[in-house]
């Protein structure tokens, strides 16, 4: 025997070496009709691996400290050897990290990704979206800049907001009783290690979950159920390697080189990236005319925005914004369709779908403006009608849905893939 | 559908091949600044800077202290007296001729130094780093026997080096004091941590 | 409690409203930068260093950085430094903490990442659209920031302007009132178009000093994008050529 085989072997008498490369890799099928939805689910891997090293990097140097983080985040630019580039494949991996797992989580809407028996991978996916968010707001107040402090500040006070409780709640997660030098530490906490290790575990679980069932496919059929008679392998399906990580390594290098263009021609990309505010130390003195959260976070702020102040109280609002991202979790059973692929639903859920990812976007857009950029219609500003209606949107997308996918007009699935 | 041609076994080697290889090619890449930004920044190669000693006011006989890279630099005015008992030592010394590379090569010379009277040595034992003691004194008054030249004794394992800096035989410290690289702008001003430029 | 616990959310919510209702649209006249022009860089440096240290620091940069832009440590130590520095201290400011707040009403801010927070473009119309107003207690006001606390340091410059609000004048501006314009009451020692270049130079130093690094990752940009081009190809023909077995 060939001394790696001999050496494989040793291994395998003690670790299951080969038989979860096996199981996982050259002999787990999956179906051979993958399109450009697909790539989002590997490309999410790989930008939580990116943020992992260059945060690993950053905190040789980084001082969680409200006296000399934003100093810190300087050195890092200037006196650190490469100190710049380490930053921006950063601050660009947050952003590209919601760009990815928005797109992952399109792709679930629109094959039927989340249907049985797929019910606890999405539930799996939402946590990790969830963590996600908390990761970035967390990591946010890190640079310490204006919008950091300011964001932070704001983002607290909702929980300041909850009846009752609010006001302790807020002085505890803060540690003072202003956003200051304790919350940072702790934030720092949160974000290098507590997340992250929660991060981690959640993704060995959606993969595990996962690997289960096998992944579905563009039509939203079941490869499981036509398999080689022989083999028992099914027919539309293909061993994960070397088929698709050969396929996952040209979406990488694709990846690369947009990563690439944004770190080293734009890295700012216009103030969504980093925000030029966050160049000015924070100054608990002094707000900044003009706050808003990062790009991912708008949708929810533009409805926090839209939500009037009812009895006396913004707390309505911070329900309405929580709402929209545990909704997310209902999906599995709010969906009553017969088929899971957009291929084949009826005129009513191609149309829900298209409208709601538009309410998204547009109720993106509106977050990041302030809100009277576009004048009033009597007393109420524009911007704010529009962020109501397109809340209700958002929100009809998934409370009319057992209504509309019950008794809309299906098409019959295929018995075999269509690519 | 359609005919499936057998896989190309070779063309499919020299792809996997060559994406391997550029591949690697392109770790390496990203690698190195990542390694790179462990290296000290600008702020530490600041606070190593070289430093600057006035020693017009250093008289014969006295020593002074500054601090390089955070270690103690000796600059010492030796007397006439103690440059006359250098040779005699010679022979009690583990490396008479500094063959070893603890100088730069303008230093590698009878006083381990560029002008005779003007020591300038690192103030680190190189045994086990402790700061050793100056014992100038050349004779029995110094504690340390009849014949002790004058030089330096290090409290913790027992050193001794004698006043260019040459480690005594039979020590616990290997070799001879580090002579750091330095230069004179002047007679009476001395740069410590860099050579003459242009050297 | 509540009240005042959703009052403080709903001021800090409204805020935004509040503030760019003060702030009128400015038009910012675009700064002309470029990043690789280094004898311009260096004529920016050296005013940088002569007018704005005085109150302002730019703590986070470092002398030696400006060997970026071609000055050797030599020319750096000669004619940007005070004797007391060293070569790989930071700009600090000459002034003491406590003074300018008290002279100026407001502690200037640091300048090392000005240009990164405010933009080219505003630095540049900001410091040429200074003009007299002697109700201010410095004697200036300045029409991109209405009523800074900054006098106009490069006055003896550009000369001094004064804002002129023109009456409206028979039926060609519609009604509304004509914007206000500044004009060059008494001239200084460079012309319109020499302090326009001058301020241009400044500017093009402050970006560089808000982000040193800058030409250096457009150019290693264009290496690694060519890089990752080559690599494109072989994986997509690597996949290609495992596809074939796939029907």
């Amino acid at each position: 025997m060939s001394k790696p085989a001999a050496l494989v072997q040793w291994i395998d008498e003690r670790f299951p070496l080969t038989a979860t490369v096996k199981a996982h890799l050259s002999e787990y099928y999956a179906p051979k009709n993958f399109n450009f939805w697909y790539y989002f689910g590997s490309l999410a891997l790989l930008v939580l691996v990116i943020q992992i090293l260059s945060g690993i990097f950053l905190t040789m140097h980084y001082k969680a400290d409200a006296a000399s983080a934003f100093a810190s985040v300087e050195y890092i630019m200037r006196d650190v050897p490469w100190g710049w580039l380490v930053r921006y494949i950063h601050s660009t991996g947050a952003s590209m990290f919601f760009i990815v797992v928005y797109l992952h989580m399109f792709r679930g809407l629109l094959y039927g990704s989340y249907r049985k028996p797929r019910e606890l991978l999405w539930i799996f996916g939402m946590l990790i979206y969830l963590c996600l968010m908390a990761e970035a707001f967390f990591g946010y107040l890190l640079p310490w800049g204006q919008m950091s402090y300011w964001g932070a500040q704001v983002i607290v006070n909702l929980f300041g907001a909850v009846p009752f409780v609010g006001e302790d709640l807020a002085v505890w997660i803060r540690g003072d009783y202003v956003v200051s030098d304790a919350t940072l530490n702790r934030f720092f906490a949160f974000h290098v290690i507590a997340i992250p290790l929660v991060l981690l575990g959640l993704v060995a679980a959606h993969l595990v979950a996962l690997h289960e069932v096998g992944s579905n496919n563009p039509d939203g059929i079941d490869i499981k159920k036509k398999k080689d008679p022989k083999t028992g392998i099914p027919l539309d399906g293909i061993p994960f390697h070397p088929y698709y990580t050969v396929k996952d390594i040209v979406g990488v290098v694709v990846f690369l080189m947009v990563f690439s263009i944004i770190i080293f021609f734009m890295p700012e990309v216009g103030g969504y990236f980093l925000e030029y505010n966050n160049f000015i130390p924070a100054d608990p003195m002094k707000t900044p005319p003009h706050i808003a959260p990062v790009w991912y976070f708008t949708p929810y702020y533009a409805m926090l925005r839209a939500v009037p102040a009812m009895f006396g109280s913004q707390f309505p609002g911070v329900i309405v914004m929580g709402a929209a991202v545990v909704i997310f979790f209902l999906l599995p059973w709010l969906d009553r369709g017969k088929v899971r692929s957009i291929r084949y639903r009826g005129p009513l859920f191609k149309t829900a779908l298209a409208v709601f990812a538009v309410s998204f976007v547009i109720l993106g857009w509106l977050g990041v403006q302030p809100t009277d950029f576009l004048g009033k219609v009597g007393e109420l500003e524009t911007a704010t009608l529009l962020a109501r209606i397109f809340t209700v949107i958002y929100f009809l997308f998934f409370l009319a849905m057992p209504w509309y996918t019950s008794i809309d007009k299906e098409q019959p699935e295929p018995a075999r893939v269509t690519g | 559908m359609s005919q499936n041609p057998a896989p190309d076994g070779s063309k499919r080697r020299l792809l996997l091949g060559a994406t391997s290889v550029v591949g690697a090619l392109g770790a390496a890449f990203v690698a190195t600044p990542f390694l790179t930004s462990m290296a000290p920044s600008a702020r530490a190669r600041a606070a190593g800077a070289p430093v600057e000693v006035d020693i017009s006011k250093l008289e014969p006989g006295m020593m002074v202290t500054v601090e390089w890279r955070g270690r103690p630099v000796w600059i010492i005015h030796r007397t006439k007296e103690m440059l006359d008992a250098l040779p005699g030592a010679s022979d009690k010394v583990a490396d008479p001729q500094s063959s070893q590379p603890l100088q730069p090569e303008y230093a590698k010379n009878a006083t381990r130094s560029i002008k005779a009277d003007i020591a300038v040595l690192v103030g680190i034992c190189t045994h086990l780093g402790c700061s050793p003691s100056a014992k100038m004194m050349i004779g029995p008054d110094s504690g340390l026997g009849a014949d002790w030249p004058g030089g330096f004794y290090c409290p913790c394992h027992g050193s001794k080096f004698d006043l260019a800096g040459r480690v005594f035989k039979g020590m616990p410290a290997p070799v001879n004091l580090t002579v750091p690289p330095h230069t004179y702008f002047t007679d009476t001003r001395l740069l410590v941590g860099e050579d003459k430029k242009g050297a | 409690m509540k009240t005042l616990k959703s009052l403080l959310v709903s001021a800090l919510l409204t805020l935004p409203v509040l503030a760019s209702a003060s702030t009128e649209h400015v038009v910012l006249d675009p700064a002309p930068i470029d990043n690789n022009d280094a004898a311009s860089l260096q004529r920016g440096a050296r005013m940088f260093v002569n007018y704005c240290l005085n109150c302002h620091a730019a703590s986070h940069m470092r002398y030696n950085r400006l060997a970026d832009i071609g000055i050797s440590e030599e020319q750096i130590k000669d004619n940007l430094m005070f004797a007391s520095e060293k070569i790989g201290d930071h700009m600090k400011v000459a002034m003491e903490a406590g003074d300018a707040a008290k002279w100026f009403g407001a502690q200037p801010p640091d300048l090392s990442v000005i240009a990164r927070s405010r933009g080219a473009d505003w630095l540049y119309t900001y410091l040429r659209t200074f003009y007299r107003d002697e109700s201010r207690q410095t004697g200036w006001n300045n029409l991109t920031f209405p009523n800074v606390g900054m006098p106009h340091v490069l006055w003896e410059l550009q000369g001094q302007q004064v804002l002129e609000t023109p009456e409206s004048e028979g039926g060609e501006h519609h009604g509304a009132h004509a914007a206000p314009k500044l004009v060059l009451a008494q001239a200084g020692t460079l012309s319109p178009k020499e302090y326009d270049a001058a301020v241009a130079d400044l500017v093009n130093y402050l970006v560089f000093q808000g982000e040193p690094a800058r030409a250096k990752r457009s150019q290693i940009g264009i290496v690694t994008l060519l890089f990752l081009g080559v690599l494109l190809v072989l994986a997509y023909a690597l996949k290609k050529e495992y596809w074939k077995d796939v029907h």
